[in-house]
């Protein structure tokens, strides 16, 4: 079945999750991403973080007592504690950073909506991942550009949905088009408040976040707690060229002006000289 | 108040970016003095205008490819200039990376013309007739927009930084390219300095107007410095300029003292060129703490 070219997003529940990592391997199978060596961490989490071999990234949020009993920044699910999981992946922002920067026009938004990096034109020049404010984007050596989720574009451009959605047991991450994913989670979100889950909270469904997220999640805690930047701290680099500009112009005034007040007196005195 | 949140990750902008930094600067910041002397210098420091031109050109020549051998691809350095997927130009005006190319190119451009004419008022007779064009009303025209151009150069790199979602460059968003700009023009008139020092020829009155606009521009940088550092710790992110990197504040201050203390005679018995070389080091120090500081 045909995916029609219109908006198309992933919705990933993190209330379902349970950290299987069937889309980490998936998206690395499909994609055929070779992984970066085996880190021993103090958790469940080997993968690190998204970076360009790492499309996908289950991350393990511990919120359990330490040894003495002590809960850092306590949740109220579960009597407090919780062991949160998410999916995290490239969010292809409305309003994408990435984008945004991209000097050589390498980062496009695609028919159906998300943010694909061309391979063919991306110089490996590395300003998208000073710009993501996901640390979604990471430099592959090999190929000496820049990579991250293309939200499987070739598998869309087959009618297939995206390899992480299609293997993920729980149905956590959900794939579709992005209205549709809206309805579901705006469903999904008043079940769970109905619940008593009063910090289940969705990210990225309305504009508030980079004018929407085409990836966008249900969390069960603060954006923060998964490494998120709140809609407070959610900002567009191109919020400081005006100002970046602006001073550099100042600056460059007072300079001539310095330089003027050295420089102007000699030619003065020259002029006096002259009978 | 609470701080700025940053989960970017680092770019791993290195050692090639650093030289582009600090030589782009000097290029920029050398070629802006020469066309200040051109401009309001007497006849006597017009020698000193030569040599900025010349050192501007040359300070320039290794910066493409510093930028070039950045790349991920390198051979694809023109996809920056070309729009390699829809063809046409690729310009855009917001991304500072696409603006500083073309600045770069339409420098280069100004700074190769007035390298030629400087070279024709001192060595190369074949070039006399441009260098008697550069003198007049048009080689004025020329040296503004020369000058214009490079204090782009020597500015729009901070504003590259600021232009991110990194830590500390994001965070001094309004301040970066100004201090990198005051503190181009302040390691321009110190290498102007070390040359005229070194060269016997140069008039001395010229090396003391250099000695005053040196200070002028580093009391400049100064203040931006504190406006700097002052912004980074309303973030929060002041920390990241500490620890190993933190080693460079010593270097910087260095730099930025290093005038005014020769200027007091506490220099007297050290090498003529050796406050200037402080002052360069400073320069250097500086663009190393906020690109090595930020991403660690």
């Amino acid at each position: 079945m045909a995916i029609e070219a219109r908006p198309v997003g992933f919705f990933t529940d993190t209330s379902i999750c349970i950290g299987c990592k069937a889309c980490e391997v998936a998206c690395k199978e499909w994609n055929q991403l070779e992984g970066d060596p085996i880190q021993f961490r103090d958790d469940y989490d080997n993968t690190g973080r998204l970076d360009a071999q790492n499309w996908r990234h289950v991350q393990f949020v511990e919120k359990v007592p330490d040894n003495k009993g002590f809960i850092p920044t306590p949740t109220p699910i579960a009597g407090g504690q919780a062991w949160l999981m998410m999916s995290d992946v490239c969010k292809h922002c409305q309003q994408a950073s990435c984008l945004e920067v991209c000097p050589t026009n390498a980062i496009v938004r695609t028919e159906f909506d998300t943010v694909l990096i061309q391979q063919s034109v991306c110089n490996g020049c590395r300003d998208c991942i000073s710009a993501c404010p996901y640390g979604v984007i990471g430099f592959n050596e090999k190929t000496g550009t820049a990579h991250k989720c293309t939200m499987c574009y070739d598998r869309l451009q087959n009618g297939m949905q995206p390899a992480c959605a299609k293997a993920c047991p729980t149905e956590s991450i959900k794939f579709g088009y992005l209205d549709e994913l809206h309805a579901a989670a705006d469903r999904r979100m008043a079940a769970l408040q109905q619940g008593g889950y009063k910090q289940a909270r969705l990210y990225g469904r309305d504009a508030s976040v980079y004018g929407g997220l085409n990836a966008f999640f249900l969390l069960m805690d603060t954006p923060e707690t998964y490494d998120l930047p709140n809609a407070e701290n959610a900002k567009l680099p191109s919020r400081n060229n005006v100002p970046g500009y602006l001073g550099g112009a100042v600056t460059a005034v007072a300079g001539l002006v310095a330089g003027v007040l050295a420089f102007r007196s000699s030619r003065m005195s020259d002029m006096e000289k002259r009978p | 108040m609470t701080g700025a949140e940053h989960f970017a990750a680092p770019p791993n902008w290195e050692w090639w970016i650093l030289a582009y930094f600090f030589f782009g600067g000097l290029a920029g910041g050398s070629y802006a003095i020469g066309a200040l002397i051109r401009l309001v210098g007497s006849p006597a420091d017009q020698r000193a205008a030569r040599t900025a031109f010349i050192v501007g050109f040359l300070a320039l020549i290794p910066c493409p490819i510093f930028l070039v051998a950045d790349l991920g691809t390198p051979l694809r350095f023109t996809n920056m200039l070309v729009d390699a997927s829809e063809g046409g130009l690729s310009f855009k005006y917001w991304s500072p990376m696409s603006l500083g190319s073309w600045a770069l190119l339409g420098f280069g451009l100004f700074s190769f013309v007035s390298f030629l004419g400087a070279l024709g008022e001192s060595a190369v007779s074949a070039l006399d007739p441009l260098a008697r064009l550069l003198r007049g009303t048009a080689g004025a025209v020329w040296s503004v927009i020369g000058a214009g151009l490079g204090l782009f150069v020597a500015g729009y790199t901070g504003v590259l930084l600021a232009v991110s979602n990194q830590a500390v460059w994001s965070d001094a968003g309004w301040v970066l390219g100004g201090l990198f700009l005051a503190s181009a023009l302040a390691g321009s008139a110190a290498l102007q300095l070390l040359l005229a020092r070194s060269r016997r020829e140069v008039d001395a009155g010229t090396t003391a107007r250099l000695e005053v606009a040196d200070r002028n521009f580093v009391i400049l940088e100064a203040i931006l410095l504190v406006l700097f550092v002052a912004s980074v710790a309303i973030a929060g992110t002041v920390g990241k300029l500490l620890g190993i990197w933190g080693l460079l504040w010593i270097v910087i201050v260095l730099g930025l003292a290093a005038p005014f203390v020769a200027r007091s005679g506490a220099m007297r018995t050290w090498p003529p060129a050796a406050g200037a070389l402080v002052a360069l080091l400073g320069v250097l120090a500086l663009r190393a703490l906020v690109i090595f500081g930020a991403q660690s």
